[in-house]
């Protein structure tokens, strides 16, 4: 665990990517096989089973501390992260301990059917053995989530250095469906590729945003353009008579998403589209909104009520593969044009459609659509060259979102709330309201926005002007106006308000602003009359 | 029949009424009596001050031309109907608990305070009371505080290791106690130390009274990582990551305080790294320190207050809650001439 431990410390120290990167190409270069398959596991959300519950965690982890269970409980929303509050409040480790990272995984594995006493006895004398980064490490195997500031492109960046090998080919062996438990480094690294998962996804190329106007994109004639929707980006594939379907965070949502089951029996085998899933009821003009989508995305199945309130099509923009071949390398203009017969003979039924191509000869065409994007249900477009390959990951000069100037109100803050992680006991998020007469009605909340500055600011003015708390909540002097930004506005009996907003943020502090100038419930509806 | 307290809390900050003083007033008062330098309790415009013969040339260094008296650590001295004394609480050189005595009844106030020798302030000394005032700015049991000399390797480690890769280490810590007792940790041999001018000019006045500290160069104009290779630097918080930081070159940056302890914060705050070392009592320190005292009654201020003085109700003594004007919980909002965390 040392080694890994020492790993963490480096790249948690340091904010600076060399270093992280140093740091993560060492390691690989010299950890064992297996160390270094969990390794990368860890640092891409993979996790142990859970072998302990949080509560049981909890109790012990005061009783060995010597402290009442209200006092560590106290203790957690200071330090925002439990594993790290147990790896605080126990005593010294009194000896040490030997074991590598991939060790203390499997003893968690050899307890899990364990019985509670026979738990409590491991995990003690993991504590009494452990000190510092390495007792935190053995908390987060327990508790999940080993957060640290390293991206998936960083990791696989330094993968490649240590293995010699091709980064965008690590980036995509390392996608999809893989867990420690079930394959080895080789298998995953060094293995020649035939046997892959068949389920396996490529890495989703992701665009920058586009600050100025298309007229930096000379010549125009060498681009593309298309609706940006707003919905879940989606890779289907159609491999072995199969079909699976990704999102871009890599989750497998087949089961979720039944109606396009039936895109096997339109498109052949070998087939990988990247797409946008959205709600499009049959015959309508425009997708439906986010919202509508939103219900699809939390359930694992589906009940057969929402299939028909909100079904799902998968609107086409890529080709990745055909007929079993690779085809990333390729122009896009020549991916987009086998896509386009591909799609040419789909029944207005298929659950798979081809997402327009817009046709235009100026810039100031490109406005007018952008213009139009928001009556068109869309969030913006697309511009993507014509010869570009499918890269992987965020990469710059090839394709460019073009998102629509957002929405703003000003509101005024009345709850504030203190973050977590890097953001714990500072006050960072923060419910918003509109006036109404005297009354203020909450209608959102936002986390994001501001800077570290600004929070500190905002936090220190918390303190003097709290009305009230509510456990971690605490109600605020109305003063401070914001104003907030956002992508879209929605009908919502859930909200008191009676509206629910998309993507909202704190584009702003309006210290210039009195309380009394911050929008109305009457300016908030007659948004949503515009725009809803 | 009640009487009135031996010291009551006020607006203008804890008063005696049997002496007519306020001891760290918020507010301006005709009489003070100061623990010591830091800003948040020493601050100007006071009738008089009255504290310890250490604490007061720091004080007339940040406040001027003060009516001010010096008073020996132990000595007693009757104010009114009060006896008051003057006891080590081994926050920074100078720092005080402030011991009242009237009619028999005895409390003390203790500032800020640390319970371990930091080898440059005369150590915490307990004493003996009926009535304790605290503080508890890390007063939960997550605050557990490593032996000086682990972290002082620790800096020394990466003071060396920066070098080693010709970068200047740029130390963050308060310009008052915190940076000298940094000092006096770090291994002169490994090179030169250089100093903001803020903490130099502490520095000065410390020496002038006959406090050892090591050879420090003013970070001035002339002074840059080509004149000074291998350096540590040290500077106030404030000014890590500044315009003046960038003639040290290539560097990483360091802090030192006990909000450390906590990932989140050292992320947040620490630059390359941070280094867990305070200038208070630890959750074990501040059970400790009131153990010793004997004190029956606990008036907790400043940091987790009503965490730690619902701990102490839990286990046996009778603790409240006292407002202040400076709420020591935070982290973030205090800066440099404030307190040293």
């Amino acid at each position: 665990m040392k080694a890994f431990a020492d790993l963490f410390n480096a790249i948690d120290q340091s904010t600076k990517t060399t270093i992280k990167v140093n740091a993560l190409a060492d390691y690989f270069k010299a950890a064992d096989d297996i160390d270094k398959l969990w390794t990368i596991a860890l640092f891409s959300g993979r996790r142990p089973k859970r072998a302990v519950t949080t509560t049981r965690l909890r109790e012990w982890g005061a009783e060995v501390a010597g402290i009442p269970l209200w006092l560590f409980e106290e203790c957690y929303p200071v330090v925002g992260d439990l594993a790290e509050t147990i790896a605080l409040v126990l005593p010294p480790n009194q000896t040490t301990d030997n074991k590598s990272l991939s060790q203390w995984i499997n003893a968690l594995r050899d307890v899990y059917k364990a019985s509670d006493e026979e738990k409590k006895t491991f995990v003690l004398d993991a504590w009494a053995r452990l000190g510092g980064t390495e007792r935190f490490i053995f908390n987060k195997l327990i508790t999940g989530g080993m957060r640290v500031g390293v991206s998936q492109k960083l990791m696989t960046r330094a993968l490649a250095r240590a293995t010699a090998r091709d980064e965008a080919e690590l980036a995509h062996r390392l996608m999809g469906n893989w867990h420690p438990d079930e394959t080895t480094w080789h298998a995953l690294i060094e293995a020649e590729d035939a046997s892959a998962d068949a389920s396996r996804p490529y890495p989703f190329y992701l665009a920058y945003a586009l600050e100025d106007g298309p007229e930096a994109l000379a010549p125009l004639s060498d681009w593309r353009a298309e609706w940006k929707w707003d919905g879940i980006r989606g890779q289907l594939i159609l491999r072995g008579g199969a079909h699976y379907v990704w999102s871009r965070g890599e989750e497998l949502m087949t089961d979720r998403f039944p109606e396009l089951a039936r895109a096997v029996d339109y498109l052949p085998d070998g087939t990988v589209l990247d797409g946008e899933l959205l709600v499009w009821h049959a015959g309508a003009p425009h997708p439906a909104s986010f919202n509508t989508l939103q219900p699809r995305i939390g359930r694992k199945t589906v009940p057969k009520k929402l299939l028909a309130q909100a079904p799902v099509v998968l609107h086409a923009y890529d080709l990745l593969e055909w007929h079993g071949t690779d085809m990333r390398a390729q122009p896009f203009a020549q991916r987009r044009a086998i896509l386009e017969d591909a799609c040419a003979n789909l029944p207005a039924d298929a659950p798979v459609k081809l997402s327009p191509q817009l046709a235009f000869d100026t810039a100031a065409d490109l406005h007018a659509y952008r213009d139009d994007a928001r009556a068109a249900h869309a969030e913006g477009l697309m511009l993507k060259r014509g010869d570009s390959p499918y890269l992987a990951g965020r990469k710059k000069g090839d394709w460019w979102k073009w998102k629509l100037a957002p929405l703003t109100i000003d509101a005024v803050m009345i709850y504030a709330q203190a973050g977590s992680g890097r953001r714990a006991n500072l006050f960072t998020d923060y419910t918003f309201a509109v006036r109404d007469g005297d009354a203020l009605v909450p209608f959102t909340k936002a986390y994001s926005g501001l800077t570290d500055k600004e929070f500190r600011e905002i936090t220190a003015w918390v303190r003097k002007n709290t009305l009230q708390r509510f456990g971690p909540v605490r109600q605020v002097t109305p003063h401070h106006v914001f104003e907030i930004a956002f992508e879209g506005i929605q009908a919502s009996p859930r909200h008191k308000s009676g509206v629910a907003l998309r993507f909202p943020r704190m584009l702003r502090w309006r210290r210039d602003k009195p309380l009394a100038e911050a929008n109305t419930l009457e300016d908030l509806n007659e948004m949503l009359r515009i725009y809803g | 029949m009640t009487r009135t307290p031996v010291l009551t809390f006020t607006p203008e900050g804890i008063y005696c009424p049997a002496g007519d003083f306020y001891i760290d007033p918020w507010r301006r008062v005709a009489r003070a009596l100061i623990t010591h330098g830091h800003a948040d309790h020493s601050r100007w415009g006071m009738g008089s001050y009255l504290a310890t013969h250490d604490a007061l040339p720091v004080m007339r260094h940040r406040l001027g031309d003060i009516s001010a008296q010096g008073i020996a650590y132990g000595e007693q001295r009757v104010i009114g109907g009060a006896t008051v004394s003057f006891h080590p609480a081994g926050h920074v050189p100078g720092s005080a608990q402030i011991r009242v005595e009237v009619d028999g009844e005895v409390w003390v106030a203790s500032g800020d305070y640390k319970v371990i020798d930091d080898g440059l302030s005369p150590p915490f000394e307990p004493v003996r009371c009926h009535h304790f005032i605290t503080e508890s700015t890390f007063g939960l049991p997550v605050f557990r505080w490593e032996a000086q000399d682990i972290v002082a390797r620790q800096i020394n480690d990466w003071w060396r290791s920066c070098a080693a890769a010709g970068k200047t280490a740029v130390l963050g810590a308060y310009s008052l106690g915190k940076a000298q007792r940094l000092m006096t940790m770090l291994d002169p041999a490994q090179g030169p130390i250089l100093c903001h001018t803020a903490i130099e000019n502490t520095n000065a006045v410390m020496r002038a009274q006959g406090i050892a500290l090591p050879d420090t160069v003013l970070a001035n104009k002339e002074v840059s990582a080509k004149t000074h290779p291998g350096a540590i630097v040290i500077a106030p918080p404030s000014a890590l990551g500044s315009v003046w930081a960038k003639k040290f070159g290539p560097q990483e940056s360091g802090f030192a305080s006990g909000w450390m302890a906590m990932r989140g914060v050292r992320r947040r705050r620490a630059g390359d790294r941070g280094f867990v070392i305070s200038d208070h009592a630890d959750w074990a320190g501040l059970l400790w320190a009131i153990k010793q005292t004997e004190a029956e009654n606990i008036y907790v201020t400043h940091g987790y207050t009503d965490i730690f003085a619902r701990y102490l109700n839990d286990n046996g003594w009778s603790a409240q809650v006292v407002p202040t004007q400076f709420e020591g919980e935070s982290m973030d909002a205090k800066e440099d001439t404030t307190d040293a965390a």
